[in-house]
């Protein structure tokens, strides 16, 4: 498992989502609002910067276009940011339209805190370091803001198609 | 919390490479809480991206280092300053 520090333990109990725009308005989920929300099945390839892939796995989360939905911003940029201190920056687009999710469940188990449970971003479509473990929410930006790789050298966007695994690449 | 780091021993390669000399005996101060300590007390885990190096009192990064193929990035906004011996 990759970590870049000690690994969190978020009971569910006291775990809470919360979606922030850029004018500072918050909507917050605790965790038996999140399960009571419609819950979908993804079968995707995971691409790890560290070369590694692994194809067709299997979890199941709430899309970010539920929790979104009702979220009024004008924000192209997001922030995603988790316990433990870890986040990572997307285009705001790039969560949406059936591309991202908070998994809560990895191979019709409960998701280990060792892989970032009780829940993480799921973004396959970019490098694996933009699918955050131990999500707690997403910051709204009107900016892009890099996060914790992305200031240390890796690229913002990180197309694994493209390679984009550094800056400028 | 888990125990997934390593000494600081483990930055060695890589400090060498970019400062040219041996910089685990290099005392650092962390920014965030003051600890005084030799680069090798420090906290690192390097089964990630890159090697993230925390301090072993307040576990808040001190030092990041990322390596590419051709090029390094040296993250050291949690480090206050770091106190190298050199010959006198």
């Amino acid at each position: 498992m990759l970590t870049a520090g000690p690994t969190p333990r978020v009971p569910s109990d006291r775990w809470e989502f919360t979606v922030t725009t850029e004018t500072g308005q918050r909507h917050t989920w605790s965790w038996q609002q999140m399960m009571a929300l419609p819950a979908e099945t993804i079968t995707v390839d995971l691409h790890c910067v560290t070369k590694w892939s692994k194809l067709g796995t299997h979890w199941q989360g709430v899309s970010l276009d539920t929790l979104l939905a009702e979220v009024e911003t004008a924000a192209d940029y997001a922030l995603a940011q988790c316990y433990g201190g870890y986040t990572t920056n997307l285009p705001l687009e790039d969560l949406l339209d059936g591309q991202a999710w908070v998994a809560y469940r990895y191979d019709d188990e409960d998701l280990a805190a060792e892989h970032g449970g009780p829940a993480r971003l799921l973004v396959p479509h970019l490098y694996f370091w933009k699918s955050a473990k131990w999500v707690r929410g997403i910051q709204l930006l009107l900016e892009d803001e890099p996060g914790f790789w992305e200031t240390a050298g890796y690229h913002d966007y990180g197309d694994p198609w493209r390679e984009q695994r550094y800056q400028g690449d | 919390m888990s125990n997934d780091y390593v000494d600081g021993n483990a930055l060695a390669g890589d400090l060498q490479e970019i400062f040219a000399m041996d910089m685990t005996a290099a005392t650092g101060r962390c920014a965030g809480c003051g600890y005084r300590g030799a680069v090798a007390t420090l906290r690192v885990y390097q089964r990630a991206p890159g090697l993230v190096a925390r301090c072993p009192s307040c576990e808040k990064v001190v030092l990041r280092v990322v390596r590419g193929p051709d090029r390094a990035w040296l993250d050291l906004r949690g480090t206050l300053n770091l106190e190298i011996p050199l010959p006198s």
